[in-house]
């Protein structure tokens, strides 16, 4: 649906010119009085008259000073793309030439329903037969500090616009004005969008993870987010407003973690709620708007509502497009026709220009409800269209939303798409043009200029020249003309143009395992991408490597979240929900869905004071079970979710930290009592092993890791089934790697000796490195090790000198974003919501 | 009588997430997706009970945090070759405000 094109009907033609010669004081006319000088109240008039034009003398009465003019054109307004006059829908002559008086400027403040009154600001009285409310909404102004001091704003109508123009203009003779908008939905965006082609330099606060997320899925909201950060704008999610600072008008917006943004300007736009506080004091029934029936007509016959103000059937609107069908449904019942209004479902665009966003109907999947997207990274296109039972029932499309129409006009009419189902996603084009349901046959009718591939710009005329010029594998194609060498994305495509152009020669060969269901690149394929393209967050992996689902599946989304923290460990971004419970609650979930607690005991090493808090702990909440675990640490059984943070106050407050026993990450480093205590002892084990633990804890794996040191060949720390282990002898330190203990027990490999424990540690931390950087997530370092060959690792660490510093180099600059203690953050109070019920149900 | 219990707005539930609660003493666990869309199950894997409330909430579906079952949001009805249902609620939403239907239709839960 096109908002823009919003044109005003031509009614002079339908209209017989004796009907409002006799002038609005006709007797025997009934007097329609509406309260509402917006988009629904004269539409509803205009409905009117091109029904019966001589039915109703009208009165309409405007809070604004203004002629109609169309809301939604106020964002082209503000970005100065449009002038006022250019937006009104009904000016002077409108009212004039259909006898329709205009009280603008003054508003209607009470309804004597038994006098059949209003009685507007100014005192005038008029009397009706029929009372139209059309009052529209209220923006939604956020109960914070400073929110009404001078500067703060809303979004809504014309004088909202000049004052924003105004601080734009005073901001201009300064140097630059500075703005903050609260909200980013729809108007919100089109706001900031305004201010900052009025040279504002503008910050966007979103409560939100994803901008407009009633409208837009995480992708295309991320999409949004990176294109109107290239144009300039702040976007902050997940950001909550505490406070509007300011002495005597507003100078900044103080943010609930402290963070201080100047402003001179703050646009209010986090949403609407119905003006219905005329008709609740007028006693009409409201419940979160005027209820209407289907003819608008509200609990008083004689009065009726139409437009934001009101609620139909449970629903209240706050777009224009349901507007036009009560509006019609009004009139018809004005006019004694019946054809009631039935509900309306809507969709959205965002008119900031350059940025094409559509929305329409509801993500509810549920059973049977089928995700198809399509993602195209290189030109920055995100479509996904729900399908349920054959039938489209939601769209969201970022970038290309020229088949926005098709799909809104699908979802109306409930059409079957059975029959184009696997091209549907490529638009009405596609659909019903040459390409019919196999995709085969839609690739085989494009034509010869046809993009393939977005990144090197080829077409399909030369991919098809290329395969028959000898490249007959997928490989020789991408050598040869470069289609699908860059982001893959068009790999599908080119495996159809090999077996269309060779037929039964080509037999297929992708034999790269995918990541799961959801994408077709390898583990391998996302890591290199993810470091080559530097990626930050899973929804722009997901862009970029054109997922096919929305949001992932329990399968990639850990593994991303991994390969991204590898990757850029300062800079990427964390999606805790896309972590393990384990790792999200920092505790072991076990059968019956309590947790245990492993704090960390250095080495193996403990004291005292933590065996005291350790059985206080237990003790104090009841755990069933305390027991040693392999890896030389206490492990408390049977905590509850609730409990945790307690439990870990309590384990913080005697020195302890968390043991990360539930992480894909370093569990432990057993130790030995070796040179300190033991007659056969070589070296100091435990004192290394403590070293070593200091030195890895924290850190993020593929899979668990686990680390040993022995004192001497007896190997009882059993060094030689860890990840790592460590074996010290009389001349030094004999480091094995790839041991397992697990499911498929596995002896270490031998890597190399060393002569001393520097040296030692720098291999165990370059070893964990490569480890972290080349193993696939879930993947322990046996297997790997396995998969990869011993001599691999070895040649990887041990043929370039330069290998083993720059690995270790990396692997303590990821330390230093890792080496934090996650029980102490909860136990400040961190995501504590985590670990609460939603409502203590009293019953 | 059927009422309907409010328990909660939308910001309370992280996106892709669940919070829990305890009704007539029967764990619940309501979740948010992706795109806003709000469910209740009761917070019990049909396989062996798993609290489905911390599993990973991806499109419409769970992965149950014990063994990975993936448990559809909207039927509670295990997916893929796995079998078995665990009951579903019904919730309503009221703008931000969530609405539990109360008290829970469980009596034909599987
Ligand atoms: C900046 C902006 C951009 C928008 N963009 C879009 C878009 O792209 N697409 C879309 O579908 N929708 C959009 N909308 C929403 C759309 O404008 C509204 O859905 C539509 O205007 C609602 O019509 P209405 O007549 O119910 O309310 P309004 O158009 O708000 O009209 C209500 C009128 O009643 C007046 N009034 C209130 N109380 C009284 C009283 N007591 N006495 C007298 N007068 C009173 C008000 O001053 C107002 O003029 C946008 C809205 C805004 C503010
Ligand atoms: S590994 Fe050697 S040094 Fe360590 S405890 Fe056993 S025998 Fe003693
Ligand atoms: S208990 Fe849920 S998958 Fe096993």
């Amino acid at each position: 649906m096109d908002f823009e094109g919003f044109a005003k009907v031509d009614f002079e033609e339908a209209l017989e010119p004796s009907a409002f010669d006799d002038g609005p004081t006709l007797p025997d006319r009934q007097h329609l009085v509406v309260v509402g000088n917006g988009m629904a109240g004269c539409r509803a008039i205009e409905e009117l008259i091109a029904r019966d034009a001589g039915r109703y003398r009208v009165t309409i009465f405007g809070a604004e000073p203004h002629v109609n003019y169309n809301r939604i054109m106020l964002s082209p307004v503000l970005a100065g793309e449009k002038t006022f006059d250019e937006i009104v829908i009904n000016g002077h002559d409108w009212y004039a030439d259909h006898g329709i008086e205009l009280i603008a400027g003054d508003p209607v403040e009470t309804i004597d329903r038994a006098a059949k009154t209003v009685t507007a600001r100014s005192g005038r009285s008029v009397g009706y037969d029929k009372l139209l409310l059309a009052t529209g909404s209220d923006p939604f102004i956020i109960p914070v500090p400073g929110k009404d001091l001078p500067g703060v704003i809303t979004f809504r109508d014309m004088n909202d616009v000049d004052q924003m123009l105004a601080a734009a203009e005073a901001g201009r003779a300064k140097g630059g004005g500075a703005a903050v908008v609260i909200g980013g939905g729809l108007l919100g965006l089109e706001a900031a969008h305004g201010l900052s082609l009025r040279g504002m330099k503008v910050t966007v606060i979103h409560l939100a993870k994803t901008l407009m997320e009633r409208q837009l899925d995480e992708s295309a909201g991320w999409l949004l987010k990176t294109a109107l950060e290239a144009r300039g704008q702040v976007i902050l999610t997940e950001a909550n407003t505490a406070e509007i600072v300011g002495d005597w008008r507003v100078e900044g917006v103080r943010l609930a973690d402290g963070t201080l943004i100047p402003a001179s300007l703050v646009v209010m736009a986090v949403g609407i709620r119905p003006a219905t506080a005329l008709a609740r004091t007028a006693g009409l029934e409201v419940g979160r708007g005027i209820k209407v029936d289907d003819h608008m007509v509200t609990s008083d016959p004689d009065v009726l509502a139409v437009g934001e103000c009101v609620e139909h059937d449970g629903q209240v609107y706050g777009l224009v497009a349901p507007l036009w069908d009560m509006c019609r449904s009004l009139a018809n019942g004005l006019v004694d026709r019946h054809s009631g209004y039935r509900g309306s479902v809507t969709s959205t665009k965002l008119k900031v220009s350059g940025i094409d966003v559509f929305s329409a109907g509801d993500f509810a999947g549920g059973d049977g409800a089928e995700d198809i997207v399509l993602r195209d990274a290189s030109r920055g296109i995100y479509k996904r269209v729900v399908v349920r039972d054959d039938r489209i029932v939601g769209a969201v499309l970022y970038g290309d939303t020229a088949d926005g129409s098709w799909y809104f006009d699908l979802l109306k009419k409930g059409e079957d798409v059975s029959a184009i189902r696997d091209v549907l996603i490529f638009g009405q084009a596609f659909a019903s043009g040459g390409g019919q349901a196999d995709p085969k046959a839609a690739v085989a009718a494009l034509s010869d200029d046809a993009e393939i591939c977005g990144c090197n710009g080829v077409t399909k005329g030369k991919v098809c020249q290329s395969i028959v010029d000898g490249a007959t594998s997928l490989d020789a194609v991408r050598s040869t003309c470069k289609a699908s060498a860059s982001c893959g994305s068009c790999t599908g495509l080119v495996e159809q143009l090999l077996s269309i152009t060779l037929g039964e020669d080509y037999g297929g060969e992708r034999t790269v395992k995918t990541m799961c269901k959801c994408t077709s690149f390898g583990h391998d394929d996302v890591r290199r991408e993810i470091v080559a393209q530097a990626m930050r967050s899973i929804p722009e992996v997901m862009q970029k490597l054109h997922w096919s689902t929305p949001d992932g599946c329990s399968s990639c989304r850990p593994a991303l979240n991994y390969y991204l923290l590898c990757a850029l460990p300062g800079d990427y971004k964390d999606d805790q929900q896309s972590r393990f419970v384990n790792e999200r609650m920092h505790a072991n979930i076990q059968k019956d869905g309590t947790y245990s607690v492993v704090p960390r005991m250095w080495g193996g090493l403990t004291s005292p004071r933590e065996l005291r808090a350790i059985a206080d702990v237990v003790e104090k909440f009841n755990a069933p079970m305390v027991k040693v675990t392999g890896g030389q640490r206490l492990d408390i059984f049977g905590i509850r979710k609730e409990d945790l943070p307690a439990v870990w106050a309590d384990l913080n407050a005697a020195g302890m930290v968390s043991g990360h026993a539930y992480g894909k990450s370093l569990r432990t480093v057993k130790t030995c009592v070796g040179s300190e205590w033991c007659r056969f002892g070589t070296q100091d084990s435990t004192g290394l092993g403590v070293k070593i633990e200091r030195m890895t804890w924290g850190s993020w794996m593929p899979h668990k890791f686990k680390i040993a040191v022995s004192g001497c060949p007896r190997n009882c720390a059993e060094a030689t089934i860890k990840d790592f282990g460590i074996v010290c002898v009389d001349s030094g330190y004999e480091l094995h790697v790839g041991g397992n203990g697990g499911i498929k027990v596995r002896a270490t490999d031998l890597l190399c000796k060393v002569a001393t424990e520097e040296e030692a540690m720098e291999v165990c931390a370059a070893f964990v490195q490569l480890y972290r950087e080349q193993a696939r997530y879930l993947e322990r370092t046996a297997p790997w090790i396995e998969r990869v060959g011993t001599d691999h690792i070895k040649s990887s660490l041990l043929d370039d000198p330069e290998a083993i510093p720059t690995l270790a180099a990396r692997f303590r600059s990821s330390q230093r974003f890792m080496q934090d203690d996650p029980w102490e953050k909860r136990v400040t109070g961190e995501d504590a919501h985590l670990h609460q019920p939603l409502l203590v149900a009293a019953q | 009588m059927q009422d309907w219990l409010d328990i909660g707005t939308l910001a309370d539930i992280p996106v892709q997430g669940a919070r829990t609660l305890t009704l007539d003493g029967t764990p619940i666990a309501v979740f948010r997706t992706v795109d806003d869309h709000v469910f209740a199950l009761v917070d019990r894997c049909p396989h062996k009970g798993g609290p489905l409330s911390q599993g990973i909430v991806h499109g419409h579906a769970v992965a149950c945090p014990l063994h990975n079952w993936r448990i559809a949001l909207a039927s509670g009805r295990a997916q893929g070759d796995d079998h078995g249902c665990t009951p579903t609620l019904t919730v309503r939403r009221d703008g931000e405000r969530i609405l539990l239907a109360h008290p829970l239709p469980l009596a034909d839960a599987a």
